[in-house]
């Protein structure tokens, strides 16, 4: 566990939100465009009024690996590690089950709630 | 053109020295020792000593890099430059002393590195934290940097349908070159078939799509052409350089099989007025085979998604059209954690003719192209016998 709120004031509702089970993300009131992680301004038109929104979850596999070493405790290798875009833009990192693969479309949901030991976990979508 | 454009232009520079530390497992040195060892080697192939050094350029050398191994040198250069631009920051600092050259804060700019890493298990796993990669990228155990590489591969596979037999093809050009070079960690025959079969790391990257984890380092001399003519060696021209940069975290890198090096290859070969078809050797960042894919698609030397078809038929391995990582890279002669430093000097060599067995005949045009982080910066300089 790490205390994001001392390393990182930015990310505070972002932890509030996987709390609540949502992956938030910020979405500019000028252009429309949704970021993350969170800067206060919009990399698309410069624009500073941002707002946190919770994202619908669903995406696309972008990139996908199978880890075979040990590199954290709680996941025995192999596991599959995926680099996920969402439909609202901004990518992820998740865990995936061993059906999906790259291109395929995928929903997401948070395994834990603290930061540093949250994980998503996404998983085959209609 | 500013001033310090046409300055640069005016005032040609040299590679003047050129010299690898003890490589491989180096149990009686010290990382400033080698250090010390390398830069006083490259000095003696200029006809110079450490009291002419006045620019002094390092990474990866302690926290305040210069400071400590210029204390060790027992200097007091007047130039200073520990920018960490990763593995790629020995090809940008050379376009650092060009600019530095050219503008007569330094005359005589020093660039070296050691590392003791494999003597020293200290291989870094896990980078400095970003407190994004700790909040987002950690808890996912994707270990640093070969995960972010494996995704970058699984991508361009997914993309253009790379497949991982033309991945091998770099790894086994690079041990055809390694048998050639005595110097050369890895030696033994490597074939497709064995690379294939090599056990998987972070799929879709085995074993032999990975570099050696070894000791070694290294320095070079750069100076303008008052100096240039005394060197006991013949002097290796400057033509270009160019430096870029990308992403840290994989989450923002915009698109992940283009590297940085589609800026450095950019401006370097513009700076020296040259195109792909006129280099003679290449030394690219072998850090893992992708990386060496994806700088021969953002250097120009295929187009991109054509990476995996341009090597096949060992166009990269002695005898192919375009002979590369020609000491044995990374991937089989030595990697000691920053590689950079080592594909300056064997562009050096190959530009001098003194490669030995491994020498491409008539090299003219070399390129060494560096890549720091996880594709996250890269620097390119094309280099020239006069
Ligand atoms: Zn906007």
């Amino acid at each position: 566990m790490i205390d994001a709120a001392t390393l990182d004031p930015t990310m505070r509702p972002f932890w509030e939100g996987v709390r609540l089970g949502e992956i938030r993300v910020q979405r500019c009131a000028a252009c429309g465009s949704h970021q993350f992680y969170p800067r206060p301004f919009c990399l698309r038109c410069d624009g500073t009024t941002l707002a946190w929104v919770s994202a619908s979850g669903l995406g696309v596999i972008h990139s996908l690996v199978t880890v075979h070493l040990p590199v954290i405790d709680d996941l025995a290798p192999p596991y599959r590690v995926a680099l996920v875009e969402l439909v609202e833009g901004p990518r992820f990192l998740g865990l995936v089950a061993a059906d999906v693969e790259i291109g395929d479309r995928v929903s997401g949901r948070w395994l834990g709630s603290e930061p540093g030991t949250a994980r998503l976990r996404f998983e085959a979508a209609p | 053109m500013s001033d310090l454009v046409e300055a640069v232009a005016r005032h040609p520079l040299y590679i003047v020295g050129a010299a690898e530390t003890p490589l491989g497992e180096v149990a009686d040195e010290s990382e400033l020792s080698m250090v010390g060892l390398a830069a006083r080697d490259a000095l003696a192939e200029a006809g110079l000593t450490l009291r002419d050094v006045d620019g002094l350029f390092v990474n990866y050398m302690g926290e305040e890099g210069t400071v400590q191994v210029g204390e060790y040198l027992g200097i007091e250069p007047r130039y200073l430059d520990s920018s960490d631009l990763g593995g790629a920051a020995f090809e940008a600092f050379v376009g650092h002393a060009m600019t530095a050259v050219a503008a007569g804060r330094c005359e005589v700019a020093l660039i070296t590195y050691a590392s003791r890493q494999r003597s020293l298990r200290s291989r870094r796993l896990v980078p400095a934290p970003s407190p994004f990669r700790q909040q987002l990228e950690d808890p996912y155990g994707l270990p640093v940097p070969i995960g972010y590489y494996a995704l970058t591969a699984a991508r361009h596979m997914h993309e253009f349908g790379t497949t991982r037999a033309q991945l091998a093809e770099i790894a086994v050009a690079a041990r055809a070159w390694a048998r050639l070079n005595p110097k050369a960690w890895a030696r033994d025959p490597l074939t497709i078939a064995d690379a294939l079969a090599s056990r998987p790391i972070v799929e879709p990257l085995h074993r032999s799509d990975c570099c050696l984890v070894t000791d070694g380092g290294g320095a070079i001399v750069i100076t303008g052409a008052a100096r240039a003519r005394d060197a006991a060696r013949a002097a290796v021209r400057i033509l270009g350089a160019g430096e870029g940069q990308g992403a840290w975290d994989i989450t923002q890198a915009r698109d992940l099989t283009r590297s940085p090096g589609v800026i450095s290859g950019r401006e370097a070969f513009g700076a020296a007025g040259i195109t792909p078809r006129d280099v003679d050797v290449l030394e690219p960042y072998d850090s893992f085979t992708i990386t060496v894919l994806l700088a021969l698609e953002d250097l120009g030397f295929c187009a991109k998604g054509e990476g995996g078809s341009f090597v096949e038929g060992g166009r990269l391995a002695p005898g192919g059209s375009l002979p590369s990582m020609t000491s044995g890279g990374g991937l089989s002669y030595c990697h000691p954690g920053a590689l950079g430093l080592l594909l300056l000097i064997e562009a050096v060599r190959q530009l001098r003719g003194e490669a030995g067995e491994r020498q491409v005949p008539d090299a003219r045009i070399a390129v060494a192209h560096g890549v720091g982080g996880t594709m996250s910066t890269a620097a390119t300089v094309v280099l020239a016998r006069d």
